[in-house]
């Protein structure tokens, strides 16, 4: 026998009431979705708007305005954001887009060419054979797709030149790198997708109902 | 009979049937259903042959609508549940990094972990934090937990309490501030990370609970990231991942595994590197077949374990409609072709 207070109880089915009116929608849509995406829809900018209060405005300036004057340029530069609600002056909030704007360029630059850029280079710039000739056989041959992936997939985004002839077939070459790639990631977001679907059915069967072992 | 009449009628036969299984639940009156494995191979072979009946259909040119789909795939979702076969699950190098990464920590060693997901996420990225914590556990490390997404820190307490129950452990086997801590969440993204950096201090002034940092054993002798062992990032999306390589890794040199969900793992897997050379990150779990596979390296087997038949038998389905739907496909080509339209 499960133990729950009522609200438990009344939580359970809740939840249920609100899953199953999501996936009402696969049959068509209907006036219980409707509800259900507008119950998530509110409560979800209710929940953000809370969060983003308390942590940021409440938690990160309000309490610490007077020990870090810094916190007053960012209160200044939020305020002069909320000027585009003001058509007249809206142009005001232009500055402090410009600020985030040079503010994450400059600070993230490096970051990005490190991490995305350099880094990456360097992982493929790899000796083919292994140090010392010291790779196995499937390791050569995931070397070799390394690099003929990364020479193709450059040569197919290299527009200056027109794709035709022996450029053009390397070109083709890229475009299948690419599109394995884009195949493997459709694949994990499908998988991705059923996680989760299998996530709702097991709290159906199993949380709600009890019908799973 | 009409549509709607049909209609109301299966909705009102759903919630009888759902109230009765409720309330049969609540008085004991059944404990749930498991199929044998002769009566699961059975089911699967009624499936295999329904999907070579809608391939003989649609040959000729009888096409299914996307409910029969969707049917398919819920009931390939739902019927693995309730099956007691166990699928192998093969352990990939590049989770086994992650667990390394455990194993080589000495008892004591400080590993810190930030839970970058909410509960949308909740069946791929759970069941890897149950099992990287009940390892932890195992291996007497002190486990530092924090979220740069605001409902992380209750995702990491949902699951050590899950974790602890599943072992056994009370709360005098894994104590509040000498074996765990969980700083809460801290809003900013990246920019957290980059001020731990210099002092963790500065970023959480003190944990999920209010208790001011000094006053914390665990942690009140962590300055910043190089008191830090290693160091586990379970991810959704932003800030999760590829800000924690960025900043954690390149910057400050720590030492990273990974679990991402199955969505973000391609964009992740450049960090990884290969057996002769180290990659920015030490391992990477994508995924519930990540999740699965850790669950079976740490002996924690939990739901990821349980739901991963589930997951191939709605693979098979969807292979099996993308062949019976490109069949149709070629087929209505070929008869436009012959109509000469």
């Amino acid at each position: 026998m499960e133990h729950l207070t009522f609200w438990g109880h009344f939580g359970v089915w809740v939840a249920a009431f609100l899953t199953l009116g999501i996936y009402s929608f696969l049959y068509r849509d209907n006036p219980w979705y409707k509800f259900t995406e507008a119950v998530f829809i509110g409560i979800s900018a209710g929940y953000w708007v809370v969060v983003l209060f308390f942590d940021n405005f409440y938690g990160k300036f309000w309490v610490g305005r007077g020990e870090e004057p810094m916190l007053w340029i960012g209160a200044i530069l939020g305020l002069m954001m909320l000027m585009r609600l003001v058509p007249k002056i809206g142009w005001i909030a232009r500055w402090p887009l410009a600020f985030i704007v040079g503010a994450t360029s400059g600070l993230w630059m490096m970051n990005y060419l490190t991490s995305n850029a350099m880094s990456q280079v360097q992982s493929t710039i790899m000796p083919l054979f292994g140090e010392g000739f010291g790779a196995s056989f499937g390791e050569i041959i995931g070397n070799l797709i390394i690099i003929v992936g990364t020479f193709t997939g450059l040569i197919y985004f290299f527009f200056s030149k027109e794709h035709k002839g022996a450029f053009g077939a390397t070109a083709r070459v890229g475009i299948w790198g690419l599109m394995i790639t884009f195949g493997a990631m459709f694949g994990y977001t499908v998988m991705s997708r059923m996680s989760l679907l299998i996530g709702r059915v097991d709290f159906i069967f199993r949380d709600w109902l009890g019908l799973i072992q | 009979m009409k549509t709607r009449t049909i209609e109301m009628i299966v909705l009102a036969l759903l919630v009888i049937s759902s109230v009765w299984a409720y309330v049969g639940k609540i008085n004991g009156w059944h404990h749930g259903f498991v199929f044998s494995s002769s009566v699961s191979l059975v089911i699967m072979i009624l499936l295999a042959l329904s999907l070579v009946w809608i391939l003989i259909r649609t040959l000729q040119d009888k096409l299914v609508g996307r409910r029969i789909v969707f049917l398919y795939i819920g009931v390939a979702l739902s019927l693995p549940l309730f099956m007691s076969i166990d699928q192998p699950i093969k352990v990939s190098d590049e989770v086994r990094g992650v667990y390394q990464g455990l194993v080589d920590l000495q008892p004591g060693s400080k590993v810190l972990i930030s839970f970058d997901y909410d509960p949308a996420s909740a069946p791929e990225l759970q069941p890897m934090a149950e099992a990287i914590l009940g390892e932890c556990i195992e291996r007497d490390l002190d486990m530092i937990v924090l979220g740069l997404w605001p409902m992380g820190p209750q995702q990491a307490t949902m699951a050590l309490d899950s974790v602890m129950s599943r072992m056994g452990l009370t709360e005098q086997d894994v104590v509040y501030g000498e074996d765990f801590v969980n700083l809460g969440y801290q809003a900013g993204g990246e920019f957290v990370i980059q001020r731990m950096g210099s002092s963790f201090e500065s970023m959480f002034k003190s944990d999920f609970r209010g208790t001011p940092y000094q006053d914390l054993p665990i942690i009140k002798n962590v300055k910043n990231f190089s008191n830090i062992d290693y160091s586990v990032n379970l991810s959704a999306g932003f800030p999760g991942t590829v800000e924690w390589v960025q900043v954690g890794v390149d910057r400050f040199g720590i030492k990273l595994g990974a679990g991402n969900t199955a969505v973000q793992a391609p964009t992740v897997y450049p960090y990884m590197g290969t057996l002769e050379k180290p990659g920015q990150l030490v391992g990477l779990m994508g995924g519930m077949s990540g999740a699965a596979e850790i669950e079976k390296l740490t002996n924690l087997k939990g739901k990821a374990t349980l739901f991963m038949l589930s997951q191939s038998f709605a693979h098979v389905i969807v292979i099996a409609f993308i062949i019976i739907g490109n069949v149709a496909y070629f087929r209505g080509g070929r008869k436009s072709k012959l109509k000469g339209e």
